[in-house]
């Protein structure tokens, strides 16, 4: 304990006279360390944030619900449902092979484009919380393909059994049993997600790192951007924690009666 | 007696793999059958074509009196009156005892919550689980989930009870206590069709015994007539490994 608190503190102070030693440092603490600057950028950078924070909790509830779908399209069986699974697999392949910020940018003058210009105008931050609904849906979807896959098949027996129709044997019986076997490969995927949230500011969105770019335009004094990005790691932190502990949580529960 | 269960001329291969070639069997109501033979010999996909977990390629299946191997069966509705335990007791992990025995109630049977803990806490109570049953399956004994997946497969009152080697996967000591429980259901009139090793329990409580040999029925009779003096050179064969 004292060993590793020694080794640490002399490793940040080793580190910290390196960065301070360099011959630009004074001009970059200048330009992104300012403690004026961040004071004056945090009220608008805090408000673009909550706008963040909203569409992360809309998207992740978006995620999860198009994700179950999606897998669960994936797991039926027989020929009469090959035009589903082909559709869902070609889903997946299509929005994991995409870059987000071009499905950011496809959705984002896509669909205003397919609407024309009669329609209503839908808000930039909408458009974004689609294409990363869109995005992340085909990565958690096979994170529960592999968990419903998890689960042994003699449940699936059981359940059908008991005469579960299948759909009320994967709600009742395989889903909860899949979503149990991923929670760590999902909070996992959902600590990116938060993050990816900054995105929608390319569509115009003014949350957090748009709110920053407009206050750095201002003076040319780059803090803000740090400020936006500390909220982001605070936000991500719990989660973070939240996850790590899960994951621990989990392998203990496995290792009952010893780790070998 | 009212026929439960008539099979006629049941054929099912895997691949190229004939498992069942020809089987024909009736079970009269409050009948114990107990199918016998090595393994691979076609019991458990015997079991699993009569709850139609298994389409078969040819033949008839009847529950009482209706033909439930037509493609317009609703499978889902056939397999409610019909109760099956299998070997590692297949208990749902993520769900209280409680909520495995009454679950298919609840969600197929359609019966209100309440009512249908009541009768799943008599259950558990009859076999001595009524404290564990908002445990979960982990907490149990082998032989303890075993009992518990017996009560989930009786607790919609089922019209046939199929029991798929129930007690192969357990440790020795916790085989009478699960034995025990299928003798009580027994004597209390539950129609059952059980694969079985426990020849000893076979010959005990079955009114039937059916020995399968490579998809077939070699023969068939009471207890006595099958342990005691067998037919068929195979039955012979068969019972001398594993009597002794």
């Amino acid at each position: 304990m004292l060993v590793s608190l020694a080794s640490t503190l002399v490793f940040a102070i080793i580190t910290w006279l390196f960065v301070v030693n360099t011959p630009g440092w004074a001009v970059v603490q200048q330009r992104f360390f300012s403690p004026e600057a961040a004071l004056v950028a945090l009220p608008r950078v805090w408000d673009g944030f909550l706008l963040n924070i909203r569409v992360l909790l809309v998207a992740v509830a978006g995620v999860l619900v198009l994700s179950t779908i999606i897998a669960a399209l994936r797991t039926l069986r027989g020929p009469v449902f090959f035009p589903l699974r082909a559709l869902a697999a070609g889903y997946t392949d299509l929005f994991r092979g995409m870059p987000l910020i071009i499905t950011l940018y496809l959705v984002g003058y896509g669909i205003p484009g397919l609407i024309g210009t009669g329609g209503p105008r839908i808000p930039s931050y909408v458009l974004g919380t689609i294409a990363l609904v869109l995005t992340y849906s085909a990565y958690v979807s096979e994170v529960f393909r592999a968990g419903i896959e998890a689960v042994h098949p003699s449940q699936r027996l059981a359940a059908r059994s008991l005469g579960l129709s299948h759909g009320k044997a994967m709600r009742l019986v395989i889903l909860p049993q899949a979503v149990r076997k991923v929670t760590p490969a999902l909070m996992n995927d959902f600590v990116a997600m938060q993050k990816d949230v900054g995105l929608i500011s390319v569509l115009g969105a003014v949350d957090a790192v748009r709110a920053a770019q407009i206050e750095v335009a201002a003076d040319y004094n780059y803090t803000p951007y740090v400020v936006a990005g500390l909220l982001f790691v605070l936000l991500a932190l719990p989660m973070i924690r939240l996850t790590d502990w899960y994951t621990a949580r989990l392998r203990a529960r496995e290792q009952i009666g010893g780790i070998v | 007696m009212t026929e439960v269960l008539r099979i006629e001329n049941v054929w099912k291969s895997f691949g190229d793999t004939p498992v069942l070639r020809g089987i024909d069997l009736a079970v009269d109501s409050h009948e114990v059958v107990a199918l016998i033979g090595a393994s691979g010999s076609g019991k458990s996909t015997l079991l699993r074509t009569i709850n139609l977990l298994e389409r078969i390629d040819d033949g008839q299946i009847w529950l009482t009196g209706v033909d439930v191997s037509t493609p317009t069966t609703k499978a889902d509705a056939v397999r409610a009156r019909i109760g099956v335990v299998f070997q590692h007791f297949n208990l749902f992990p993520h769900l209280s005892v409680l909520d495995n025995v009454t679950l298919a109630s609840r969600q197929v049977l359609r019966i209100p919550r309440a009512e249908a803990e009541a009768r799943g806490l008599e259950l558990l109570g009859r076999i001595g689980l009524a404290e564990q049953a908002r445990a979960f399956p982990d907490r149990l004994s082998g032989g303890q989930q075993q009992r518990a997946a017996i009560v989930r497969a009786v607790a919609t009152n089922p019209e046939l009870l199929l029991l798929d080697e129930i007690t192969s996967a357990l440790d020795p000591e916790l085989v009478t206590e699960v034995l025990d429980l299928v003798r009580e259901l027994k004597d209390d009139g539950t129609t059952i069709v059980m694969a079985t090793h426990e020849m000893a329990f076979a010959r005990d409580v079955a009114d039937r015994v059916v020995f399968l040999d490579r998809g077939t029925i070699a023969e068939q009779g009471t207890p006595a007539e099958v342990f005691g003096a067998p037919r068929e050179a195979r039955t012979r064969e068969f019972l001398s490994r594993f009597l002794g």
